[in-house]
């Protein structure tokens, strides 16, 4: 019983989700090795080496795997999927881009998004925006998993395993990588941070998140939006929290002029502590809200910010 | 060129759906629903392409029971050109439906396959990336931008740090996002146009494919319900609480 983890990362870091990913893998049982591919990423593998419960690590380093394209990475999975009866991933853009296509080529169903694990064979996972929860058991020999990584907790970095170089290159020479337009932050990572304030079509217009950000300055958060103030141009893409953008859990969760969609609540109703800023008072947003205020988001904002 | 467009007929985004009391699933029954709103916005994409002159057909395909034609009936009032059902019972996992897409693309020879990236029933966010890996195809998933040039495709993707472009070459796959467009509404005149323009009807048996369940849903429960908070009237309250009450805040 052996599992194989693909680390999520960017060439540089590895991200603190694949720490809970690992958390979901050790509940499916021992033996778990980590695929770190990309480029120049020997730092990645060495971050991957002192997770804790991870017994080896697999560093595949070639410009073929430097963007992750789906192509490569599910080819370079599958040749070494016979080792491992469980193949695992975080559930984030690279890993949902390229797990099903392993799972294809392996001729075994996915199972997405997975917030708790059973059994070996056993998982439960949110559908319908998380308004049902599904007990889903897997038939196949080979399980093929994607992990929602805000279900479990991140394990220690206290571990100590070898890394292994491997020089399998896989290049299916379908697809080219041709640039890239990432959002510049110096705040923590939406997926990672404790405290998250997220603005919605309320704000008005992108210019306006400069009220959020003087309170994300002073509690250290992160800064997200609802689809509508994305769809308005507002504020970037991987900014939207939400059944199909990103899923949080933060300790705290503060949405302002947002309604409360069955879509938005999906992506941040684990939250410990929601507080709700909205002028109507009959927004569902409150209903999900442990503390919500009904005021005019541009009084209370600044009020806000003063009195942290 | 023809453009491949796969739709899906689910839930309507507004309906918040209720787990039956014997947790054997969601209940559906007197359920409003509805095209899949990424498939709409895949057919939107494809029609937009026929209008520049890039495609040169739209096909609208969806796999389920009768009650799907409904959702093809949409598609070719928004523009498709010609339908398939294929006509299937009951639930399908997202590579059971790869593998009939796989041979709808083998006997239809399609430029392009643009799907929705999600179905927003069951969240799975699969059969695209599935459908690429059997037809040995490059995959643009998740996207908000698409782009022919020439025998390549140039997709733009929402990915977790922005967004990321890839050149792939044609035949080729694309997923929808949310920004991709905007999807028309249907005119009264392109509905009742709609009605006939060709629909196939083909049996899931007869593509002679293995299409047993590779899960088992054991359960379906509601989730946990959040208890109803506290309404306060000040920030000098909403402080107060925060510190001294949730302790989320020094
Ligand atoms: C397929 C699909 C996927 C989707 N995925 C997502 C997703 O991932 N994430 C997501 O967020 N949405 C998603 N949606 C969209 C979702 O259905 C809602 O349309 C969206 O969440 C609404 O955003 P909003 O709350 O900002 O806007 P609105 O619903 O317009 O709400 C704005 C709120 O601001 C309040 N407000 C206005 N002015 C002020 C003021 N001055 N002071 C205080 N309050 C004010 C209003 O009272 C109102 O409650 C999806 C929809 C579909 C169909
Ligand atoms: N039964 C179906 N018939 C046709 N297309 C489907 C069907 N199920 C899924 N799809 C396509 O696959 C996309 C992603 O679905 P999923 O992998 O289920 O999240 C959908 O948006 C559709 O384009």
């Amino acid at each position: 019983m052996s599992i194989l983890v693909i680390a999520e990362h960017d060439n540089s870091t590895l991200k603190a989700e694949t720490l809970k990913t690992v958390a979901a893998a050790q509940a499916m049982g021992s033996n778990i090795t980590v695929l770190v591919a990309g480029l120049n990423c020997q730092a990645v593998a060495d971050a991957a080496s002192k997770v804790n419960g991870v017994s080896k690590v697999l560093l595949c380093d070639n410009a073929v795997y430097e963007h992750q394209l789906a192509e490569n990475m599910s080819l370079l999975v599958t040749e070494l999927a016979e080792n491992y009866e469980h193949i695992v991933a975080t559930a984030l853009t690279t890993g949902k881009n390229f797990m099903p296509r392993v799972a294809a080529l392996l001729d075994v169903a996915q199972i997405s998004d997975i917030i708790g694990v059973e059994s070996a064979d056993t998982f439960v996972r949110p559908i319908y925006a998380g308004n049902a929860i599904a007990t889903v058991q897997s038939l196949d020999a080979k399980k093929v998993i994607t992990v929602r990584a805000t279900g479990f907790d991140a394990v220690a970095t206290d571990g100590n395993a070898n890394v292994e170089t491997l020089d399998t290159v896989c290049d299916a020479g379908t697809s080219s990588h041709v640039s890239d337009e990432l959002t510049e932050s110096e705040r923590p990572d939406l997926g990672a941070a404790t405290t998250v304030i997220s603005g919605g079509r309320g704000m008005q217009n992108g210019d306006n998140f400069s009220l959020l950000e003087g309170i994300a300055d002073k509690l250290g958060a992160a800064i997200g939006a609802s689809r509508a103030a994305v769809d308005a141009g507002f504020v970037p893409n991987d900014m939207q929290v939400g059944q199909t953008g990103k899923i949080v859990a933060p300790d705290l969760y503060i949405a302002v002029g947002i309604s409360g969609a069955i879509q938005h609540l999906a992506g941040m109703k684990d939250s410990k502590v929601i507080v709700a800023i909205n002028k109507d008072p009959e927004a569902p947003i409150f209903q999900v809200a442990d503390y919500g205020i009904v005021a005019d988001l541009f009084d209370a904002l600044p009020e806000l910010e003063s009195k942290l | 060129m023809k453009v491949l467009v796969p739709i899906k007929r689910v839930i309507d985004y507004n309906v918040k759906v209720r787990v039956k009391p014997d947790h054997s699933n969601v209940d559906l029954a007197n359920v409003k629903m509805a095209i899949n709103p990424f498939c709409e916005i895949a057919v939107e994409e494809a029609v937009r392409l026929k209008e520049a002159g890039n495609a040169t057909e739209v096909i609208a395909v969806s796999i389920g029971d009768k009650s799907c034609q409904e959702q093809l009936r949409t598609a070719l009032a928004l523009g498709a050109d010609r339908a398939i059902q294929i006509e299937a019972d009951g639930d399908l996992d997202s590579l059971n439906i790869a593998k009939l897409l796989q041979k709808v693309v083998e006997e239809e020879q399609p430029q392009l396959v643009i799907l929705g990236k999600q179905s927003i029933d069951s969240d799975n966010n699969q059969t695209g990336q599935m459908l690429a890996a059997l037809t040995g195809l490059a995959q643009g998933t998740f996207a908000s931008e698409v782009k022919i040039d020439g025998d390549k495709v140039n997709v733009t993707r929402e990915v977790d740090g922005g967004l990321q472009t890839v050149a792939l070459n044609l035949p080729a796959i694309v997923t929808t996002d949310l920004r991709l467009n905007e999807p028309r509404y249907a005119s009264l005149p392109n509905i009742m146009k709609a009605k006939r323009k060709p629909l196939d009807v083909k049996s899931a048996a007869d593509f002679g494919i293995d299409l047993s369940l590779r899960t088992k849903v054991l359960k379906v429960t509601p989730p946990a319900e959040r208890e109803a908070g506290i309404v306060v009237e000040t920030i000098d309250e909403l402080v107060e609480k925060l510190k001294n009450e949730a302790k989320v805040i020094s």
